[in-house]
């Protein structure tokens, strides 16, 4: 659902959202130095995959998004992450679209540079339980950011989409909770088996 | 036909369509980007069903917007349901959106659905793509089947201890386990591997090695992309 396809969003949006994206993207690659290329892309293609298993909720399934837990390991080299992972889904299932690009990355991408500004420090520092639950909240949080993106796109796009724009908001609660859960225990079970694993964790 | 041309001019004339197609707005002009869109799919000699397939998972996306549209837009009622009223204007919104999305995805399948991510990304370097995104896409999709192995080996592993999907707490708590896991093997398969370049005398820098392409029909495709783009817009414009 966060992978808006073209031909929805206007011309303006879509070009607000190339701007935004191609800014995070300038900043990322600025700290992306040539030698840690091959670990960078290897977690973005972990994330990709955890992304592609569809975790069950209730009656129907979910795809996580994991922007907050690529935030809490990788900092702001999750725009990276994100752009390679669109675009592999638009190549490999043609998911999303080119024009909608920028605004699926920024929507995605964002929320988990906010965490990794916000959280990374103190994930890294606390005891593993504790690192979990501010995971879980990281999670959740940059998932509703992520809905409330796509929302706010759809309904700068045209006034029209102004009521669908807050159903899409539901929609995303129950991805929201899969997503706290499964991002907290996956932070914890890392920081009792590989704590240097986390962004913040070593200079 | 497409499949001799240069990646680069393909992904170009791509963008250029696409960004054409999203600014329609009459219904006629969308029609005739839906339409053309399928010819091209035909004459590039891409299969129609993975076409099809895709377009199916595409429309998820776009049902809510849909069944909503012609009850939100102002305009001529045509049915009524209790207290909601769907109008003209409305569904032919919907309508209109339907061709856009589907032309727009019909065309990306037919321009550079059969391209592989080594040539895509150095054809979107050719655009102007920075070279450290361009390597860090080649080597994620060098690496995706793998790790697609690993979790399908990892999630047989929880089924061989009687894990069942559904919702509980140990289900999360086990998918959470397995995504930290994966992360842990993965790191560490970074580390060998950038021991592997270092060996191969890898001295942190990367050259920018692409496949040679062929510059044939570069000229030609971006000239028909302008042209079809520019007719589109016009008749989008015409009364």
């Amino acid at each position: 659902m966060a992978h808006i396809p073209d031909g929805v969003l206007s011309l303006p949006v879509a070009a607000a959202g190339w701007a935004g994206a191609v800014a995070m993207a300038g900043v990322a690659l600025r700290r992306l130095e040539e030698e840690r290329i091959p670990e960078t892309a290897i977690l973005a293609a972990v994330f990709f995959t955890v992304s592609l298993v569809a975790v069950p909720v209730g009656p129907s399934s979910v795809h996580l998004l994991l922007s907050a837990l690529m935030g809490l390991m990788i900092g702001p080299l999750v725009t990276v992450a994100v752009m390679v992972g669109l675009a592999l889904q638009l190549l490999l299932f043609g998911f999303g679209g080119l024009t909608s690009f920028g605004v699926n990355t920024v929507n995605i991408a964002l929320p988990g540079v906010v965490a990794a500004l916000v959280l990374a420090g103190p994930v890294a520092r606390a005891a593993p339980g504790r690192a979990a639950l501010l995971a879980g909240i990281a999670g959740a949080v940059s998932v509703l950011a992520t809905g409330g993106g796509v929302a706010l796109a759809l309904a700068l796009s045209s006034g029209d989409y102004v009521p669908s724009a807050r159903v899409v908001v539901v929609t995303y609660l129950p991805l929201a909770a899969a997503e706290a859960l499964v991002t907290g225990f996956a932070i914890g079970f890392l920081k009792r088996v590989k704590p240097d694993a986390l962004m913040g964790a070593t200079p | 036909m497409i499949a001799g041309v240069a990646p680069a001019a393909r992904l170009f004339a791509a963008l250029v369509l696409v960004t054409a197609i999203a600014a329609l707005r009459h219904p006629m002009a969308q029609g005739v980007a839906l339409i053309g869109a399928f010819v091209l799919v035909l004459l590039a000699g891409r299969p129609p069903a993975v076409l099809l397939h895709r377009l199916r998972h595409v429309e998820g996306f776009l049902v809510l917007l849909l069944v909503m549209l012609p009850f939100t837009v102002e305009g001529t009622s045509l049915v009524a349901i209790g207290p909601l009223d769907a109008s003209a204007e409305g569904l032919w919104r919907a309508f209109g959106i339907v061709m856009k999305v589907n032309a727009a995805a019909a065309l990306l399948f037919a321009l550079i659905g059969d391209l592989d991510p080594v040539r895509l990304g150095h054809a979107a370097r050719r655009l102007g793509v920075p070279l450290r995104l361009v390597q860090v896409f080649v080597f994620t999709a060098r690496y995706v089947d793998l790790f697609r192995d690993e979790i399908r080996r990892l999630r047989e592993a929880m089924r061989a201890r009687a894990f069942t999907a559904g919702t509980s707490l140990h289900a999360f708590r086990s998918y959470g386990n397995m995504a930290g896991m994966v992360l842990v093997r993965a790191l560490e398969r970074a580390k060998r591997v950038e021991e592997a370049m270092r060996c191969r005398a890898f001295d942190g820098r990367l050259p920018a090695i692409g496949p040679p392409e062929s510059r044939a029909g570069a000229a030609a495709c971006t000239a028909m992309a302008l042209v079809a783009a520019g007719t589109l817009l016009a008749l989008d414009l015409m009364p």
